[in-house]
């Protein structure tokens, strides 16, 4: 189990790791700053295997994928929110980050839940309830399950 | 079934008669554009693979244009591994030449070509006729790789426009006006397809602001006709259209909508997201810090010529900073010809190098805590242009320009 941090519509990359970090040089001294603008403790409180929730269009705005990569770096496990922004989405299936789309999961839980995602059934168990999700589509399950999109490369 | 302008690219590019939303293709990228927002990350990851090569290297263009000059030395490192690895590589590199979107519309894009760009602004390239869409850095660098991608054939709204826009409304609050109808994510995943007769009322410069700004509705990619005005432009800057398409009739939209451009009325979107639209007069009297003119979206020669006239015997408020940043080396020269820059100047205004400055807010111009900044910039999000607890309101060159002299939100036919 992974404790729930939710965030509201329309969280923008600019929210998740601000501007003047990303020339940074590694993601390991941006991650530090992941959503300061919205919760300054979140990286100090956020621990590995740790879910986000989200309700519509998470990730808008800018193509930075060191949104979806300081996430990844501080052992978020998946953001499963009720949408996401197309760049953030695709940027976070090519690093091998889970990002799930369930539509009732943002009502169902409270920051602070604990909760389970079963990524191959696309199923979230929590507060002693299961929340559907929508599945992968086949090419993108393929690039999560071979570790992103780079180890293609490296074969 | 016939097939939209964004379908014929895809399928020029994945070498297929036909190909339908939804469908992934797997397509040939024509250019491979990356700045210094991302650039240092990507070395550093092909730098890792175990048989890094690129496919062809003159399809890359690198452009340092967010942090320029550097502000820091953390970003002079990153600049530094950027430049180098460009010189060794042969890869196409400017420095300072302007905002990448700008330096691209002037030296490279032509219609019918597909373009991943490692930024979300890509879009702009729509303007003419081109399929840009932004990417982070690991797609670009299996495109670097490869020279290929894959691409998920987007449903396509289209926008009919017909009629002209009133003296002192301009393409951006037309653009504004149509995120704010549609919302922040009312294209996701989608292509936004411009067409009609009021087309033809539209410069390039109009037609990039508005393709531009179309992913802050959350588009994939925007697209519009080849015409007369489009050929006219890569003349001038010596290129030629890839391919002319236009939408079939028979084509499928997932919605239509008619827009009549002499409706359109000044625009400002309010903080913190650019679909919170609103008339302009709903914010006049909102007392404003900085006012910013410049950016992709509105940093253009025709943006000064709007901000100069309106400037012209006028001073800048002593309560605000006015920074006006033209949005490439060639903008800038011919602002300094026609005589702009030095009445932005004598006005009291701050003229800047060619850069992505406070739109961008890691730069210079970043405004501080409570502060207010009016800006022709791309975002207003939480704490875009510097602290998180400072407001940013996006409007027009004329809009901005007004405001700076007022010292408060208005309009240039109240000054």
């Amino acid at each position: 189990m992974g404790k729930v941090f939710k965030f509201d519509k329309d969280v923008d990359t600019d929210q998740i790791i601000a501007s003047q970090y990303l020339l940074f040089p590694t993601i390991d001294e941006m991650k530090v700053h992941t959503f300061e603008s919205l919760d300054k403790e979140f990286a100090s409180k956020v621990q590995p295997g740790d879910y986000i929730v989200a309700s519509e269009n998470f990730g808008c705005g800018s193509s930075r994928e060191q949104a979806p990569s300081v996430l990844k770096a501080l052992g978020v496990k998946a953001v499963v929110a009720k949408s996401f922004a197309r760049i953030f989405y695709r940027n976070a299936i090519n690093i091998g980050l889970p990002v799930i789309v369930c539509k009732d999961l943002y009502e169902g839980v409270e920051a602070g839940d604990e909760m389970e995602l079963e990524l191959t059934e696309g199923v979230v168990h929590a507060n002693g309830k299961n929340f559907e999700c929508t599945k992968l589509p086949a090419y993108m399950q393929g690039i999560l399950d071979q570790g992103g999109l780079i180890a293609s490369l490296n074969k | 079934m016939g097939m939209t302008i964004a379908e014929k690219i895809i399928a020029a590019a994945a070498g297929v008669s036909e190909v339908k939303p939804g469908d992934i293709h797997t397509v040939e990228l024509d250019h491979l554009m990356s700045n210094d927002g991302t650039t240092h990350l990507t070395i550093d990851m092909y730098n890792k693979l175990k048989n890094p090569t690129i496919a062809d290297v003159s399809k890359l263009v690198w452009i340092v244009d967010h942090n320029v000059p550097c502000d820091s030395v953390k970003t002079a490192n990153s600049h530094k591994k950027m430049r180098d690895f460009a010189k060794e590589h042969h890869i196409q590199f400017y420095e300072g030449a302007g905002v990448c979107h700008q330096v691209m519309i002037e030296n490279h894009v032509r219609p019918g070509e597909l373009i991943f760009g490692a930024d979300s602004h890509t879009c702009a390239y729509g303007a003419l006729g081109a399929f840009g869409t932004g990417v982070g850095c690991t797609d670009y660098l299996y495109a670097m790789v490869t020279g290929k991608s894959w691409v998920l054939v987007p449903e396509t709204l289209r926008f009919n426009l017909t009629g002209k826009l009133p003296e002192g409304v301009y393409a951006r609050d037309l653009i504004l006006t149509i995120i704010g109808m549609i919302g922040a994510n009312g294209a996701n995943y989608m292509a936004m397809e411009f067409a009609g007769e009021g087309m033809k009322t539209l410069s390039i410069s109009d037609r990039v602001a508005i393709c531009n700004l179309c992913v802050e509705a959350g588009a994939k990619t925007a697209l519009m006709e080849v015409d007369e005005i489009t050929l006219e432009y890569l003349k001038e800057h010596g290129r030629e259209p890839k391919h002319s398409f236009k939408s079939d009739e028979d084509a499928h939209f997932a919605k239509v909508y008619d827009i009549d451009l002499s409706t359109i009325k000044p625009i400002v979107a309010k903080p913190h997201f650019v679909d919170s639209v609103v008339e302009a007069k709903e914010c006049f009297g909102t007392k404003i810090d900085e006012a910013f003119l410049g950016s992709c979206n509105n940093g253009r020669i025709e943006d000064l010529r709007v901000g100069a006239e309106i400037l012209k015997g006028r001073k800048v408020s002593p309560l605000v900073r006015f920074l006006v940043v033209p949005a490439s080396q060639a903008v800038y020269t011919q602002a300094l010809e026609e005589g702009l820059l030095e009445i932005f100047m004598q006005a009291g205004a701050i003229v800047m190098n060619p850069n992505c400055s406070v739109c961008w807010g890691s730069c210079q111009g970043v405004i501080g805590a409570n502060e207010v900044l009016i800006s022709t910039g791309t975002r207003n999000f939480k704490g875009r242009a510097g602290s998180p607890d400072s407001f940013v309101y996006l409007a027009s060159a004329a809009t901005v320009t007004a405001s700076a002299i007022a010292g408060e939100i208005t309009t240039a036919d109240r000054l």
